[in-house]
């Protein structure tokens, strides 16, 4: 697609729908959010800078290939499931710590924020996968 | 003791190829020892009358599926137990002299041990399943123990084919097995025993039967799964010594005696087993008088020997009980030691051809001593065994409560048969003078006639001190099969009776037939079914049709078009989920209407549009737009009902989605040929069809609760156990984790295969150029 106007928005459109999602993650735990919706709105954010500036230019803004992104997201997922087995608690089990910080005040942190990462991280990998194989898939365009 | 027994066995099969790189030439007689102490140990046991009083093992192994690994040591049990461990003895002994120098050697031993642990698994089990899993584990190393000669391909081709008999067989057994556990409320054989009456009335008994039988019939070589069992001598002849007298094949014997008590004396069974077995017993007997090898001669009485068993059990009188034991030990001891005797002589004279064999008691005169007890047990002469044997079996057979006439004369006819057999294998051969011999001809080393002289002299000794076993060995296991106390005595002699006259004509008989052997030879060529109608024939046409017919319906049914898939799931869907739902006569209710505002009514309209769009578009693009509309329209639905998270997920997808499928469309043609009518109209059926179910279930699934709702627990325990206010999120990352590991595992597998199947078709197609 060879649209100015939409090469234009779209640069400055998917840093902050980046950050958004982001912000979908972090949140995710008390308010709708979390790692599939935040990395769904990840995905499209690319998406719409792939068809925008063509693929190349969306590869090079992730930097990572999304295959390693599925990789990377599923162990880290699977790796919070991990502390627990080192106390003596069922895979997966919850575990949590609540750190007090300055300015912050108590903040809770704990293995299924580290788990919503993972999905965060596998769910942007595995839809971008799909989306770069198909736009790049090589065939004359039938008519 | 009875499990750390069978362990041991099975712990020896791994361990027997090392020990006989230690031991070389001394491996059979220093391995024969656990067996031979295993026997003496169960001899020690009915002897001191402990057999009703040895009690029963069990240990939990999968006890939500009632696999209990429990072991009954009963009068049945144990006898069986005796002849396995006994002859596995002497066979281990007699292996290692027959078989010396082979260069699988070691081999031998670890299969012959698998093959006696799992018999002994089998006789000893008191749970259900836990005697099939050894049921199957002896077809596996029977098939090893036929296949052994590896290199040849008669060996394989034999060792698959029972292995396909068998465990076929065993497949419908494990079928029968499970009805009888649903009719009886378990699979304890000792629980199954004390409901008989209420399986043997329930509705499942029939079909629990027919299976159970079928399996039974194929173990134990049964008309018309017979032709198995003569090729199976394709194995060394220590093999076929132990196959035929103590193990597999009685192992549905063993199955019929054992569960008697349980499926036993209603019409069925009796008419059934008796009719396999009397069938089984003249056509064993008939064929084998017809052969001129060894090994065949005596694996098709086998056959009958088999046949007359079954029979027996299916008479089901006390008598035909005590005849069918009795006979057991008979047959085991005589086939066991004409089986070895036909090796040696193979492995000595270097032919199996009787017609060429003559004079050999001169040059082994302990081998003939063995042949000669064995064979004169088999014609059933005084005072060995086999005449006690033969005596029970046609008192019996008169006593029959139905069509004993019918059985007598066969049996009759079989015996006499058996007779002519028994002269051409055990006698026949070792008569005539020095100068017939084949040259070259010696007495093998002593591990090779010593068992089978134990074996016959064995014959001998019970037939002249019948109550040696009478008591203590044989009552137990008649007292199994009845399920009540029977005292059973044995005597040489009877005086002047019936069945002596019986006795003494089928003897008449039986030399006359061998003397007519030779002419009968020919009348048998003429008188055969043809080649192709006969059961090995239609087998090995069954087997060779097997891949086409694979290949065919794998090719219907995986077309490798996602369309067939579709219609042949959905139609099924149709047909399984209709007939639930038209058995269930609940018709979903649809009440509720007041309640939907116009703005929802709205939006269903528009949905519904955006379907006819999907429907009646001409393009791709247009109908993925309508699409589009449904799935935001659902999304607006969401957010109705305040589920934020699913409203912005399912926008999400939408969006994805719908560019996914244009990137996709990108590459489809476009619609140049719409499908043909009748595929468009079918296509509509089982869309409307399916579609329908579906919005019937879920409205009559909204009024059903077939377990207190977690909601409640979840929205209570969201903050206080998983620190957060979105019971949503808390259910996918905290108490659900391991679900959205397994979903996002499921998308990711999913995501390489899309990767795969797009990048790897250019490259076939640069290869097609």
């Amino acid at each position: 697609m060879n649209s100015v106007i939409l090469r234009i928005a779209a640069r400055h459109l998917t840093l902050m729908l980046l950050l958004a999602s982001v912000i979908l993650l972090l949140r995710g735990h008390n308010a709708p959010g979390g790692g599939f919706i935040g990395g769904l709105l990840a995905a499209s954010a690319v998406a719409l800078r792939a068809m925008a500036c063509g693929v190349d230019d969306a590869r090079r803004l992730l930097r990572f290939d999304p295959r390693t992104l599925i990789n990377g997201g599923l162990l880290v997922a699977l790796s919070s499931g991990l502390p627990a087995l080192f106390s003596d608690q069922p895979f997966m089990t919850g575990m949590w710590i609540v750190p007090e910080l300055p300015l912050i005040g108590a903040l809770p942190l704990g293995t299924p924020l580290w788990f919503d990462l993972g999905v965060y991280f596998a769910v942007i990998g595995f839809t971008l996968t799909i989306f770069f194989t198909l736009a790049e898939a090589p065939g004359e365009k039938q008519t | 003791m009875i499990l750390s027994g069978i362990l041991t066995v099975f712990l020896l099969a791994a361990l027997a190829p090392l020990l006989h790189r230690v031991l070389r030439n001394k491996t059979g007689i220093v391995l024969a020892i656990l067996p031979a102490g295993f026997s003496v140990w169960i001899v020690w046991a009915m002897v001191g009358g402990a057999s009703d009083a040895l009690p029963l093992e069990s240990w939990e192994w999968v006890p939500s599926l009632g696999f209990v690994l429990s072991f009954r040591p009963d009068g049945l049990s144990l006898l069986f137990a005796l002849l396995i461990s006994g002859i596995g003895a002497i066979v281990l002994v007699y292996g290692g002299g027959y078989l010396k120098g082979h260069r699988d050697l070691g081999r031998f031993y670890a299969f012959l041990f698998l093959f006696m642990g799992s018999m002994l698994g089998v006789v000893l089990s008191d749970n259900l399943l836990v005697l099939f899993v050894f049921w199957e584990l002896t077809g596996v190393a029977s098939y090893l123990l036929i296949g052994y000669y590896h290199e040849k391909e008669e060996s394989r081709k034999s060792a698959l084919q029972a292995l396909l008999i068998t465990g076929a067989g065993g497949l419908t057994l494990l079928g029968g097995i499970i009805l009888l556990s649903i009719a009886g409320g378990g699979f304890s054989i000792t629980d199954l025993v004390s409901k008989a009456g209420d399986i043997r009335s329930h509705a499942l008994y029939l079909p629990a039967l027919l299976l159970i039988l079928i399996g039974a019939f194929t173990k134990s070589a049964q008309v018309p799964f017979h032709f198995w069992l003569p090729g199976a001598m394709a194995a060394p002849a220590p093999v076929s010594a132990y196959l035929h007298s103590a193990t597999m094949v009685k192992a549905g014997v063993f199955l019929l005696a054992r569960l008697t008590p349980v499926l036993g004396y209603t019409a069925e069974w009796h008419y059934l087993v008796t009719l396999a077995g009397a069938a089984t017993m003249i056509v064993g007997a008939v064929i084998a008088y017809t052969q001129t090898d060894l090994k065949r001669l005596l694996a098709f009485s086998t056959v009958s020997a088999l046949g007359t068993l079954v029979m027996l059990l299916g008479i089901g009188t006390e008598l035909a009980a005590k005849a069918a034991m009795v006979f057991l030990v008979v047959h085991s001891l005589y086939k066991g030691a004409l089986f070895m005797v036909a090796g040696s002589i193979d492995h000595e004279a270097g032919t199996r051809d009787v017609r060429s064999l003559r004079g050999l008691i001169h040059v082994m005169p302990m081998t003939g001593i063995a042949a000669g007890l064995a064979a004169l047990s088999m014609t059933g002469f005084p005072p060995l065994l086999g005449f006690i044997s033969k005596e029970l079996m046609y008192e019996a057979k008169m006593q029959a409560p139905d069509a004993s006439l019918l059985i007598l004369t066969l049996g009759v006819a079989a015996n006499a048969l058996t007779i002519a057999v028994a002269l051409m294998v055990g006698i026949r051969p070792f008569l005539g003078k020095a100068d017939q011999v084949p040259a070259g001809t010696h007495e093998g080393y002593p591990s090779l006639w010593a068992g089978p002289l134990f074996m016959g002299f064995a014959g001998l000794l019970f037939g002249l001190f019948p109550d040696l076993i009478a008591g203590p060995v044989l009552s137990p296991a008649v007292a199994a099969i009845r399920a009540e106390h029977v005292a059973l005595e044995l005597h040489l002699w009877h005086g002047i009776n019936p069945v002596l006259l019986l006795s003494i004509a089928t003897v008449i008989l039986g030399v006359a037939l061998y003397a007519l052997r030779e002419k009968s030879r020919l009348l048998a060529g003429t008188w055969a079914p043809p080649q192709r109608l006969r059961p090995g024939a239609v087998y090995q046409r069954a087997v060779a049709h097997l891949p086409a017919l694979a290949a065919r319906l794998a090719g219907t049914l995986q077309s490798g078009y996602l369309r067939t898939y579709l219609v042949i799931v959905l139609s099924a869907f149709i047909v399984l989920m209709g007939t639930a739902l038209l058995r269930l006569h609940a018709w979903p209710v649809m009440d509720g209407f007041d309640d939907v505002t116009p703005f929802e009514w709205g939006l269903v309209l528009l949905m519904l549009a955006a379907i006819l769009v999907v429907l009646f578009s001409r393009t791709r693009l247009a109908a993925l737009a309508g699409l589009g509309i449904v799935g935001y329209g659902i999304a607006v639905i969401f957010i109705f009902y305040g589920a934020a998270d699913l409203a912005i997920t399912q926008i999400l997808i939408e969006t994805l989605t719908v560019i996914i499928f244009v990137l996709v469309v990108y590459h489809l043609p476009q619609f140049t040929h719409r499908s043909p009518n009748a595929t468009r109209v079918r296509d509509g059926v089982i869309a409307v069809f399916s579609g329908g179910i579906v919005t019937a279930l879920a409205l009559l699934a909204a009024d059903v609760q077939l377990f207190p709702s977690i909601a409640e627990s979840f929205a209570q325990k969201s903050l206080t156990e998983g620190f957060g206010r979105n019971v949503v999120n808390v259910i996918l990352v905290d108490f659900r984790a391991l679900d959205t590991l397994g979903e996002i595992t499921v998308l990711a597998v999913a995501a390489v295969g899309v990767f795969a199947l797009i990048r790897l078709r250019p490259l076939k197609k640069e290869e097609g150029k």
